[in-house]
C-alpha cells in the first residue's frame, strides 16, 4: 500500500535533515527536493489508480474498529496532488530566497514537517489522528511565519499562535464530547452511530467544529489572524499557507466532517452560505483600501475562500464541482501572486504599492506572470478562474437562490477592481525603475512559469469528457454523503 | 454533573485570562489553564461507577483477562498526546515572547501593535 | 550570587548526591512502561528535570563544560530517525505501520510485549534530550535591552 508513504517520506526527510546537515544547506536542499518530487509522483499515481474506489489501510496490525485507519479515495488523492504541486514550486522558489539571508537547514526541516502535517490530515480516517497531524502542521507554520527575524514577524506569529491554540482547544473539546457520545474515534463508525443520538447534541458538536476549523480556514468572523500572518511571512511560506494550509486544514476537514460524517444537515448548509457571502463582500471591500501588496493578497485569500464556502453550502453536485475546482485554481494563482510579490520585495525592498513603478522592462517575467494571475483570479476566459466562478454562479441560479448568485457576481467585479489597482500602481506605475543588479535565479523563474502555464492548462479540466475522469469521482465522494460508511467499513 | 460544571468554570477562567490580560506571560499561562480544563473533561468522561484502574496486574487478573470492570483507557492516551502538544506550543510561545521583548522592549500587548489595518 | 555561578555550597553538595536518584527514577519509569503507568514521555520529562537540577545548582558555565550540547542534539535526531525506522520495519514484516513484530512473551515479565519497551526507551531518550536542549537554549538567549526600529 502506498498510503503510509505519504506520511513516512516527508517525516524521514525532516529527521534526516536535522541529523545530516552541517553548516551549509546543500544536503537539506537535495533531501527535500527528492522527498517532494517523489511525493508528487506518488500522488499522481494514486489519483490515477483509484478512480472511484476507496482503499483503507489499517496501521499497527489491528483490525478496523480498534485501529487508526488511513483512507484513500478520490477526494484525498485530489488534495494530495494539490499539496505536492504547490510544495514543489515553493521549494524551488525558496532556494534562492532563503539563501540571501544566510543558508540554514532549519527552514527545510520545518518545511518538511509542514508537508507531513498536511499529508497526515488529508490521508487519515480517524478524528484524533487528524488533530495530532493538524497540530504538527500548525507548529511548523507558527515557526516558519517568524523565520525572518524582524519585529513584525514575531508579532504576527504570536497572534497567530494564540488564536490557533484557542481554536485547537475548542476542537479538542469537540472531539471529547464526540467520543463521549459515540465511544469511537474512527470517522466512518461515528457516521454510522451519529443518527441515533440526540439531534441537539449533534448540532452542538457541529457548531463547535465549525468554529474551530472555521478559524483554520479563515472564513469571515474568524479571519483576524490571516492578514498579519500571511503578509509578514517570507514569500514562499505565504504561498504555502495561503494556497494549501487553509484549504487542507480548514476546508477539507469541514467537507469530510459535514458531508461524510454528518450527512450535510440543512441548517449548517445555510450557515455555510451566509458565512461565505459575508466573506466575499466584506473581505473585498477591505482589500480595496490596502496599500501593502501582501496584505491585499491576504484579504483576497479570505474572499476566495468565501467563494468555496458558498459553493459548498449550495450542496448540489454542480456547486460542489465548482467549489472543488476553485480549491485547485485558487492554490495555483494565489501561489503565483505571492511569488511575484516576493520577487518584487526582494528587488525593490518595499511592499508599498505607492513606491513601485514601471516594472515591465526591468522584470519581464514577473510582470507577465502577474498579468496572467490577475486575469485568472478576476475570472476572465480562457483562464481557469472564469470556469470555477461561472459554475458556482450557475449552480446558485439553478438552486433557486438569486441573492447568492448576485453576491458572487458582485464579488467577482470587486476582485477585478482591486487587482487592477495592483497592476496599475505596482507594475505600470509612474516611477522609473532601472534594471536591478541581482538576477532572478532559474529556480524562481521556473516556479513562476510552471504555475502560469498551469493556470491555462487546468481550464481543460472542465470539458465534459475529461471532467468525468478527473473531477467527477471527487464530486461523487462528497455528494454521496453517507456512502463513506459502507465504503470504509464494509470489508 | 457538578464535576463537569466545575470543569467548564475552569475553562471560562482560562478564556477570561486570554481575552483581558495585557501581559504576554499571563496570556501564555491562561492558554495553559484552558488546556488543563480540556484534559480534565476528557478524563472525566472515562470514569465508570465501581471500576478500578485499567492496568492488568497479578492481583486483578485471571489467565490474562481482567476480573471486574475497568475504566476506559483510551481517553488517557488521548490526553497524554494532548499534553505533549501543549508543552511544545508553550515552549515556542515563551521563546517568541523573549524575542518580542528584545524587539519591542515591553511585555505589554497593547503596545505591540505595529501591524494594523 | 552571580547568575552563572550556581547556588550555595549546601545546594551543590546535596545535588551531587540526590540527582542520581532522580535519574534512576526516570529510567525506572521508562523501562517499566508496559507494566506500570508512565512510559516513554513521563520518564523522559523526569530525566530532563534531572539535567535541569544540575544546571540550576551549578550554573550554566559549568554545564557547558561538562555536557556536550552538540552530542545531545545529534542523539535526539537519531532517536527520532530510529523510531521511524522501527515503524517501517514493522511494515516490512507484514502488519501495518508500527506493528508489533517481535514475540510478545509472557505476561508481567520485564522483557515482554514485543517492540513496546524499545519504543519507550527511544521516546524517553529523545524527550529528555529535546527538553533539556530547549531549556538550555532559552537560558543562553541574552535579553538585550534596546529594541530596533
Amino acid at each position: 500500500m502506498i498510503l503510509p508513504f505519504f506520511i513516512i517520506i516527508p517525516l524521514l526527510a525532516a529527521f534526516l535533515i536535522t541529523l545530516i546537515s552541517g553548516d551549509n544547506d546543500n544536503w537539506a536542499v537535495i533531501l527535500s527536493v527528492l522527498a517532494v518530487v517523489s511525493l508528487l509522483l506518488l500522488s499522481v499515481f494514486a489519483f490515477i489508480s483509484t478512480q472511484d474506489q476507496t482503499l483503507v489501510y489499517e496501521t499497527g496490525g489491528w483490525q478496523l474498529p480498534f485501529t487508526i485507519c488511513l483512507v484513500q479515495d478520490a477526494l484525498s488523492c485530489f488534495m494530495l496532488i494539490v499539496v505536492s504541486l504547490i510544495s514543489l514550486t515553493s521549494l524551488i522558489f525558496s532556494v534562492q530566497y532563503i539563501r540571501r539571508k544566510e543558508p540554514c537547514w532549519k527552514y527545510y526541516a520545518l518545511f518538511m514537517l509542514l508537508v507531513t502535517g498536511m499529508n497526515g490530515v488529508i490521508a487519515t480516517g480517524d478524528i484524533f489522528n487528524l488533530f495530532v497531524f493538524m497540530e504538527i502542521a500548525l507548529f511548523a507554520a507558527y515557526a516558519l511565519v517568524a523565520y525572518g527575524g524582524k519585529a513584525e514577524e514575531f508579532e504576527a506569529s504570536f497572534k497567530y499562535a494564540v488564536m490557533g491554540s484557542l481554536s485547537s482547544t475548542l476542537i479538542l473539546i469537540g472531539i471529547g464530547i464526540l467520543y463521549s457520545a459515540t465511544s469511537t474515534l474512527t470517522m466512518a463508525k461515528i457516521a454510522q452511530v451519529l443518527p441515533q443520538k440526540d439531534p441537539a447534541l449533534v448540532n452542538w458538536i457541529g457548531g463547535i467544529f465549525l468554529a474551530g476549523f472555521g478559524l483554520k480556514a479563515a472564513v469571515m468572523p474568524f479571519h483576524a489572524w490571516l492578514p498579519d500572518a500571511h503578509s509578514s511571512a517570507p514569500a514562499p511560506i505565504s504561498s504555502m499557507l495561503s494556497g494549501v494550509l487553509i484549504k487542507a486544514l480548514g476546508v477539507y476537514v469541514l467537507i469530510r466532517f459535514f458531508f461524510n460524517v454528518m450527512g450535510a444537515p440543512a441548517a449548517f448548509m445555510q450557515i455555510f452560505m451566509i458565512l461565505g457571502s459575508i466573506s466575499i463582500i466584506v473581505a473585498s471591500f477591505l482589500a480595496i483600501g490596502q496599500w501593502d501588496l501582501k496584505r491585499l493578497l491576504a484579504y483576497s485569500s479570505i474572499s476566495q475562500v468565501g467563494f468555496i464556502f458558498l459553493g459548498l453550502g449550495i450542496a448540489s453536485p454542480l456547486a460542489i464541482l465548482g467549489a472543488v475546482f476553485h480549491i485547485l485554481n485558487h492554490a495555483i494563482f494565489k501561489a503565483l501572486l505571492f511569488y511575484n510579490a516576493g520577487v518584487v520585495e526582494m528587488f525593490l525592498g518595499t511592499r508599498d504599492l505607492r513606491k513601485m513603478g514601471d516594472l515591465r522592462k526591468a522584470m519581464p517575467i514577473t510582470s507577465a506572470t502577474s498579468m496572467i494571475a490577475t486575469l485568472s483570479v478576476s475570472g476572465l476566459p480562457p483562464f481557469n478562474g472564469f470556469f470555477s466562478k461561472l459554475i458556482i454562479i450557475i449552480a446558485a441560479i439553478q438552486a433557486g437562490l438569486p441573492v447568492y448568485a448576485t453576491i458572487a457576481i458582485v464579488g467577482s467585479f470587486l476582485t477585478l477592481g482591486y487587482f487592477l489597482k495592483v497592476q496599475r500602481y505596482g507594475f505600470r506605475g509612474e516611477n522609473k525603475i532601472e534594471k536591478p543588479e541581482i538576477k532572478i535565479g532559474w529556480g524562481m523563474r521556473t516556479a513562476m512559469i510552471i504555475l502560469a502555464a498551469l493556470c491555462l492548462i487546468t481550464s481543460v479540466l472542465v470539458i465534459p469528457g475529461i471532467r468525468e475522469v478527473t473531477l467527477g469521482p471527487v464530486v461523487d465522494v462528497i455528494s454521496n454523503k453517507l456512502n463513506y460508511i459502507s465504503l470504509v467499513l464494509g470489508r | 454533573m457538578t464535576v463537569y460544571l466545575l470543569c467548564f468554570a475552569l475553562l471560562l477562567v482560562g478564556v477570561y485570562g486570554v481575552l483581558t490580560k495585557r501581559d504576554l506571560i499571563k496570556i501564555i499561562l491562561s492558554l495553559g489553564i484552558m488546556g488543563y480544563a480540556t484534559n480534565l473533561m476528557i478524563i472525566l468522561f472515562a470514569y465508570k461507577n465501581g471500576a478500578i484502574y485499567a492496568i492488568l496486574t497479578k492481583a486483578n487478573s485471571l489467565n490474562g483477562k481482567p476480573t471486574g470492570p475497568m475504566v476506559d483507557p483510551l481517553p488517557q492516551a488521548l490526553i497524554l498526546t494532548s499534553i505533549v502538544i501543549e508543552l511544545g506550543i508553550t515552549a515556542m510561545l515563551v521563546a517568541m515572547s523573549i524575542r518580542l521583548y528584545e524587539k519591542y522592549k515591553t511585555f505589554d500587548i497593547t503596545k505591540i501593535r505595529r501591524l494594523s489595518g | 550570587m552571580k547568575q552563572n555561578e550556581g547556588m550555595t555550597l549546601i545546594v551543590k553538595t546535596v545535588t551531587r548526591v540526590s540527582v542520581w536518584l532522580i535519574f534512576l527514577y526516570g529510567i525506572y519509569i521508562i523501562l517499566h512502561g508496559h507494566l506500570t503507568p508512565g512510559g516513554g514521555f513521563a520518564g523522559g520529562v523526569v530525566l530532563a528535570l534531572g539535567f535541569l537540577n544540575i544546571m540550576l545548582a551549578y550554573g550554566r558555565k559549568y554545564v557547558e563544560g561538562w555536557l556536550n550540547i552538540k552530542l545531545m542534539k545529534d542523539i535526539e535526531s537519531s532517536m527520532a530517525t530510529l523510531f521511524l525506522a522501527l515503524g517501517i520495519l514493522g511494515m516490512s514484516f507484514g502488519g501495518g505501520l508500527l506493528a508489533n513484530f517481535l514475540s510478545k512473551g509472557e505476561l508481567f515479565r520485564l522483557l515482554s510485549s514485543g517492540t513496546i519497551p524499545i519504543l519507550n526507551i527511544l521516546i524517553g531518550t529523545k524527550v529528555s534530550m529535546a527538553l533539556f536542549v530547549v531549556i538550555y537554549s532559552l537560558a543562553v538567549l541574552h535579553i538585550v535591552k534596546g529594541g530596533e526600529k
